[in-house]
């Protein structure tokens, strides 16, 4: 029951994108097809729940003992750099079609600042491993959910007459925001 | 391009926020007041500053192939010291920002001066595009934290000029993107005529 409550949490109540701002960058950047928005979300997810796992690890196991927790932010980020660079080759080696539709996306996501904000906020919030790591994976899902869902209004979006000083950034932004207002509406769900 | 230019650059014409639009994580979180807005600026500047000159006194002994690991070390190091300082002298501040100070090493702004002007030019000239960078960045923020506080809850800087609450959605998430779209807007206007 906790673990349903995390869930539904993190993905419409406190979202990721809409609601704490982490992540919107490819947010704004990624989404104008809902075919590469499924492509990004499913290459954070993976990274998100492997980094989540690994900066854990490393915080109770390495961080802790050695009394060097102000060296956080340096580690989780070289950490988080290593990982996608490691995705990346195993994925290149094992699985080709993978690579493919992920494969683009990878590079993008060492900056992506959801991956960082996650695994920072899994250490903050005091979870243990298996809630950090549900936290992460619906985090994650919560921000594919935003993904598309976004890039199946801008999809729609390029067929309307928009004034010129509103066209690209500005329309979306305020598209994002009419839809954060429809996410604000789960409020009070948990 | 004289300094004078290098240094103005970043307020207007190549705004990191309003015209670049890079960075809006933080500019979308932190600016629910103008004071709040104006303290990410400035943590973010230092940061800008620091790294730029550290890269571009180090550019000639990074290897090209390992450069954007070493760029984040050094962007990592300065943040660090920032969240330890602003931990210890503003720690309200330090509360209301949270994890958006660690989260200043994935701005991509940073990174970005670093990659694309730092590794590229003297240190002086990096120092100069650091500032600019970073207070065009700060102006930004602090406008959008101005907006969002006058319309949201009626005060600015903290002074209450209204009875009552505002329109209480502009301190929320949605007022956030709403009010950077039309800021963007405006700036993409006067930038055209």
């Amino acid at each position: 029951m906790e673990y349903i409550l995390l869930i539904i949490s993190a993905i419409f109540v406190n979202n990721v994108v809409l609601a704490q701002f982490l992540g919107v960058c490819p947010f704004l950047g990624v989404s104008n097809k809902v075919s590469t928005a499924i492509g990004m979300s499913g290459a954070v997810t993976f990274v998100i729940v492997l980094a989540t796992m690994v900066t854990y690890l490393i915080h109770v196991y390495v961080l802790i003992p050695l009394g060097i927790t102000f060296m956080q932010t340096i580690t989780f980020i070289l950490v988080i750099a290593a990982l996608v660079q490691m995705v990346e080759i195993i994925l290149k080696k094992i699985s080709q079609p993978l690579y493919q539709s992920l494969g683009i996306f990878l590079p993008l996501i060492t900056t992506n600042c959801a991956v960082l904000g996650v695994a920072i906020l899994v250490i903050k919030k005091n979870y243990n491993l298996a809630e950090g790591i549900v936290y992460g994976g619906a985090t994650a899902i919560g921000f594919g959910l935003a993904l598309v869902i976004m890039a199946g209004i801008r999809e729609q979006l390029e067929l309307a007459d928009i004034p010129s000083g509103m066209k690209g950034v500005p329309i979306s932004l305020v598209t994002a925001g009419i839809l954060a207002l429809a996410f604000m509406g789960f409020a009070g769900l948990v | 391009m004289s300094q004078m230019q290098n240094f103005t650059k970043g307020f207007l014409k190549e705004n990191p926020i309003l015209v670049l639009v890079l960075g809006t994580c933080p500019t979308l979180a932190t600016t629910s007041s103008a004071m709040n807005g104006l303290g990410m600026g400035f943590a973010t500047t230092f940061v800008l500053i620091g790294s730029n000159v550290v890269i571009a006194l180090m550019k000639n002994i990074i290897p090209d192939k390992v450069r954007i690991p070493a760029f984040i070390v050094v962007i990592a190091t300065f943040v660090t010291i920032v969240d330890l300082v602003m931990q210890a002298y503003v720690p309200s501040l330090y509360e209301t920002l949270g994890i958006f100070i660690p989260l200043i090493v994935v701005n991509c702004i940073v990174l970005g001066r670093a990659e694309a002007y730092a590794s590229k030019n003297s240190v002086w000239s990096s120092f100069v595009d650091g500032a600019g960078m970073g207070l065009g960045f700060t102006g930004a923020l602090g406008v959008l934290g101005a907006v969002r506080e006058i319309l949201g809850s009626g005060s600015i800087a903290g002074f209450k000029f209204i009875e009552g609450d505002g329109i209480l959605v502009f301190i929320l998430a949605p007022g956030a993107f709403i009010a950077l779209g039309y800021l963007i807007a405006i700036v993409n206007r006067i930038n055209k005529a």
